[in-house]
């Protein structure tokens, strides 16, 4: 059975550390960005930014003053037994996120989206997003928080199988281009896409291709691991950096799932994870230990199944 | 990668002289010390729209208005908690900017993204103000560390925290980027033009969508905002 205490303060912690460590997957892919950026002002840009990462350490401050929308990942394992149920693992993350903001602290950015009623704690209608999903075998939970900015860099529009992946691509271009102007998407960034399923299914997806893999990850079907690869190198050839300023930094990384959708439809959604790319982990085992990391596993066979069974009874469709 | 070196770095007060700002160029990387003041859309709905006196002396106490909300907290003893603080973009505030210079005197908007040149040129440029940009974004960290001290925080209850007037004290506060001159021209768009050129061949081999919406712009060297 795992205590609600320890969820409440291992969830306490995550928000900590979201908001202050930037993820080393992510470090290391805008190092790399920045030793190949030639353009005078983005390199300015992506060395401020390292520096930033180093002062957010050492003063245990956040990375960025707007603290985005946090939200929660949580998935069960099969056999997981939570003290109090799934209404009191709620309640333990909604008491992490309100007194994590006021502690760390974080900006408290979430407000009535009408009456700009404003709590001061990140927690109101629908506030933070606690999404859950479940893993065959264990008696762990993980816990993941995700900080992203609420504002820039995302999209969705309705694509139709004769758009083609012509279509993607200038949706995709589209997106990083009219976000990327005046860097409101905050690249370079792990821009995440969401293919197919429904419209808001394609947009859960993208965002977690963006949220909850982490860079250098590629997705297991070799056709759509081309496709991302190829899709980085072409967001890094616009000739738009950090701020939108000339350059060849937009893309740390491409990252692409996929949902079964409509046979008339191909739905595609653009997320960007920003600069401060905010996410932090924790596994709770049925005994009660703690165990943290940066990447977020999420997206194991179970996942992406599409068999009816699991584990599954007839083969996969072949790749293509 | 490219050196920094090329950079001027500028140390400017944050109530300016027409001189101090006249010395600036775009691109110039700038370091603040004085006194702050956040404002934006809750303070300009409610000086512009609905009349609301200032609640501080500007632009005596401060020319420098920033675009942002910090990361912070009021403690149960009334001091106050400030963690990082990052900017929120501009171009949004477009329809009170005008009046706002007007009412407050500033003559340093800070913020992120800049705002159009057309609002430079009818409204900052009139008022000698100034826009500079944030870095990153955000450095909030770097710029949490020029943070010196909370002076006053005003219309926290009617507006909340994050929409509230925080009124600091500063030193050594940035790096920003200097965005628009005197003039109202704008390094966004200088660089934004730049782009636009090679955009066509990075759009070869894409095509439009079938299903077309309205309102769109199709001019790839369109500012959006």
């Amino acid at each position: 059975m795992i205590p609600t205490d320890v969820i409440q303060a291992t969830a306490e912690t995550l928000m900590d550390k979201a908001a202050i460590e930037i993820p080393d997957d992510y470090l290391e892919g805008l190092k790399g960005a920045a030793a190949v950026e030639d353009g005078d002002l983005s390199s300015f840009v992506l060395q401020a930014m390292l520096d930033n990462y180093q002062a957010a350490k050492e003063d245990r401050r956040a990375m960025c003053g707007d603290t985005g929308c946090p939200r929660w990942y949580v998935k069960l394992a099969n056999e997981a037994a939570i003290e109090g149920g799934p209404v009191a693992l709620e309640a333990a993350l909604r008491r992490a996120t309100a007194r994590a903001t006021n502690g760390v602290p974080l900006r408290p950015n979430r407000v009535h989206p009408l009456w700009r009623t404003d709590h001061d704690n990140n927690v109101g209608i629908n506030a933070p997003e606690i999404e859950v999903a479940f893993e065959p075998d264990g008696d762990w939970i993980d816990l993941i928080t995700v900080h992203k900015g609420g504002l820039f860099g995302t999209d969705y529009r309705m694509l139709f199988p004769s758009d083609g992946i012509e279509g993607i691509k200038r949706f995709y271009l589209d997106s990083l281009v009219a976000f990327g102007k005046r860097g409101l998407s905050c690249q370079p960034a792990i821009i995440g896409i969401g293919l197919g399923g429904s419209k808001d299914t394609c947009m859960v997806l993208g965002k977690r291709a963006a949220c909850l893999r982490t860079v250098g990850d590629r997705n297991p079907d070799p056709g759509i691991a081309k496709l991302e690869e190829e899709f980085k190198e072409l967001g890094n050839s616009i000739g738009m950096g950090a701020m939108g300023f000339v350059g060849k930094s937009m893309v740390i990384d491409c990252h692409i799932e996929v949902g079964f959708c409509h046979t008339g439809g191909m739905q595609m959604s653009v997320h960007a994870f920003c600069l401060s790319s905010r996410r932090a982990c924790a596994r709770i085992h049925g005994d009660g230990t703690v165990e943290y990391r940066t990447d977020p596993q999420w997206f194991t066979p179970y996942q992406r199944r599409e068999t009816v069974e699991w584990p599954a009874t007839q083969p996969s469709r072949k790749f293509a | 990668m490219a050196s920094n070196a090329t950079f001027k770095k500028v140390r400017l007060k944050t109530e300016p002289s027409a001189e101090d700002l006249g010395q600036l160029e775009l691109g110039d990387v700038v370091y603040l010390d004085g006194t702050v003041y956040t404002a934006r859309e809750g303070v300009y709905r409610r000086v512009v729209e609905e009349g609301h006196g200032l609640p501080i002396d500007l632009p005596q106490l401060s020319g420098a208005n920033f675009h942002c909300s910090p990361a912070a907290a009021i403690e149960p003893d009334g001091t106050f908690n400030m963690g990082a603080v990052t900017a929120t973009a501009s171009f949004r505030f477009s329809k009170w900017i005008g009046q706002w210079l007007e009412k407050s005197g500033a003559k340093l908007i800070l913020g992120k993204g800049g705002m159009s040149s057309d609002d430079y040129r009818k409204h900052f440029v009139p008022h000698g103000a100034i826009y500079l940009t944030t870095v990153g974004y955000g450095t909030g960290a770097l710029l949490g560390r020029g943070v010196k001290n909370v002076r006053s925080v005003h219309w926290r209850q009617e507006l909340g925290l994050a929409q509230a007037m925080w009124v600091i004290e500063v030193e050594n506060f940035g790096p920003f980027i200097v965005e628009s001159d005197l003039q109202g021209n704008s390094l966004f768009e200088r660089e934004n033009a730049k782009i636009a050129k090679g955009l066509d061949k990075v759009y070869e081999g894409t095509r439009p969508a079938v299903l077309k919406r309205y309102g769109e712009t199709d001019d790839r060297s369109d500012e959006v905002i």
